[in-house]
């Protein structure tokens, strides 16, 4: 009967908390797979281009962010960002701590990792498209920019999917670790729940249970897209 | 129109590093006309028909297409365009036919053929797939309007990479060994829609190693060896006696 309470959705229940934290889990996944998704297209474009700086910078990037843990990213950003926002404060006559908004540093976070990642993964799906398909645009007379976003551009999302799978359910898991920045997502508010009713078995069972859900829940809305983004594919390769 | 100059090609140079791949090629199309270009492999002719096109970059002589000379800066160091506009628009002119065919594999047929003339140049969709259709039908392959390249044949495909190019209203087809991929019993249907495109008038220039084509269908054969135009004339004259010694090795291998 108290787990069932505990659960609950009722006036000492966690139930409702939990699910908004899930959310929130979702919603800084979600920002932060959009965020790596542009510095990932940067750094890919970067490490395809003729230019050594460029390739040099594009390395650097993805060394970086993939070599160093992500927790001390985490730190990098929020407390670092703090520190220079409230430096800029104390410049402008207020004093005292400024922190980032924990949802906005979390975000961006997550999403400097992702990036490294999905830099990868785009890179891989543009040197996927065959180099052929790349001279008949230009032979028509499409020019860079026509051929970019009617020929590559779809061909990137279409390789890519796969691997953009894959790093959304890192960038899930990493979301766990802005829980160190007082985000109330869904590791937080597990943690805090537990520590408030001291069941910790029960709710860290929960929270593992929720993030299964989500993962298996995007896993399939993450097929459902490749299925359709394979329809032109030769069936062999088609389904996964 | 005939006697209309479509595309001339004057004294074309071209190097890979040290290895000259074409050493000074000249050649002219009136309207109307179908050249077959012949060589043994190696011998720049692929080479040639790209510099045409400038997917390769000619180091040295002159391209007018339909009478306009695209513009090229041969400075120190790399030739290049002078003009990536006029590049385009000269392009768009050419309709260009690979070897791997080379459709955009995430594009139904009708897609691929419609890309061109809607996107390049912009002309209303509903015409430019009404257009498509016809052409699908001219190449047989009207009921494959929306399937993805890679569930058709390599006759198929071929088929809808000619009309697609076709869909451009070119002043001149450059065919890449069209059929050097295909398996034997898938030549033939391409090779039919190639005469009937001649047939109609079309100025066409064909790299190939179809010695049927070249002799039945074609005006004019052009014999390439080691970067030069060894030999050229009439199907007659180059299939009959008069052709160079070099030539007549060279069908001599097809005979056997």
């Amino acid at each position: 009967m108290a787990t069932l309470e505990v659960l609950g959705f009722g006036e000492n229940g966690w139930g409702a908390l939990l699910l908004v934290a899930a959310g929130v889990t979702l919603a800084v996944t979600a920002a932060a797979l959009a965020i790596g998704a542009v510095l990932g297209t940067i750094v890919a474009a970067a490490k395809l281009s003729h230019s050594r700086l460029l390739n040099f910078l594009g390395h650097l990037y993805t060394t970086i962010f993939r070599g160093v843990p992500e927790l001390l990213i985490i730190y990098l950003i929020y407390f670092g960002g703090s520190s220079a926002v409230t430096a800029v404060g104390k410049a402008m006559g207020y004093q005292g701590f400024l922190g980032l908004p924990s949802f906005l540093a979390g975000a961006f976070a997550v999403g400097v990792i992702s990036g490294s990642y999905q830099a990868e993964v785009f890179r891989g799906a543009y040197l996927a498209i065959s180099k052929g398909e790349l001279e008949a645009a230009s032979a028509i007379g499409m020019h860079r920019g026509l051929r970019l976003r009617r020929i590559i551009m779809p061909q990137v999302l279409r390789y890519a999917l796969p691997g953009i799978s894959n790093v959304w359910q890192l960038s899930l898991k990493d979301s766990a670790l802005v829980s160190v920045t007082g985000l109330a997502e869904l590791m937080r508010t597990s943690q805090v729940a537990a520590g408030s009713t001291r069941q910790y078995f029960l709710f860290f069972v929960v929270g593992g249970c929720l993030y299964l859900i989500l993962t298996s829940l995007s896993d399939q809305i993450f097929n459902r897209a490749e299925r359709r983004a394979n329809r032109s594919m030769p069936s062999a390769m088609g389904q996964v | 129109m005939p006697g209309v100059t479509r595309l001339s090609v004057r004294d074309i140079r071209k190097s890979f590093g040290a290895h000259e791949v074409l050493s000074g090629i000249s050649l002219e199309a009136q309207d109307g006309d179908v050249i077959s270009v012949l060589g043994a492999s190696g011998s720049g002719k692929s080479t040639f028909l790209r510099c045409i096109n400038l997917l390769e970059i000619a180091d040295a002589g002159e391209i007018w297409v339909d009478g306009e000379q695209i513009r090229m800066i041969h400075g120190s160091g790399r030739s290049r365009p002078a003009s990536q506009k006029q590049v385009d628009h000269i392009r768009s002119e050419l309709g260009m036919v690979f070897q791997s065919f080379n459709l955009w594999s995430h594009m139904t047929i009708l897609q691929n053929i419609i890309e061109g003339p809607v996107h390049v140049l912009k002309r209303p969709r509903a015409e430019a797939v009404s257009e498509a259709e016809a052409l699908l039908e001219k190449v047989g392959i009207a009921d494959k309007r929306h399937v993805y390249p890679a569930h058709l044949s390599g006759g198929q495909q071929q088929r809808a990479a000619i009309a697609r190019a076709l869909a451009m209203k070119p002043k001149v087809m450059l065919f890449d060994e069209p059929t050097s991929a295909l398996d034997p019993e898938l030549v033939g249907e391409v090779l039919r829609v190639m005469r009937a495109l001649a047939e109609e008038g079309m100025t066409m220039l064909v790299v190939t190693h179809e010695m049927s084509f070249a002799r039945n269908v074609s005006n004019r054969v052009v014999f390439m060896r080691e970067g030069l135009v060894e030999c050229t004339g009439t199907p007659d004259e180059m299939f009959g006696d008069g052709a160079s010694p070099a030539f007549r090795q060279f069908i001599g291998h097809f005979a056997n």
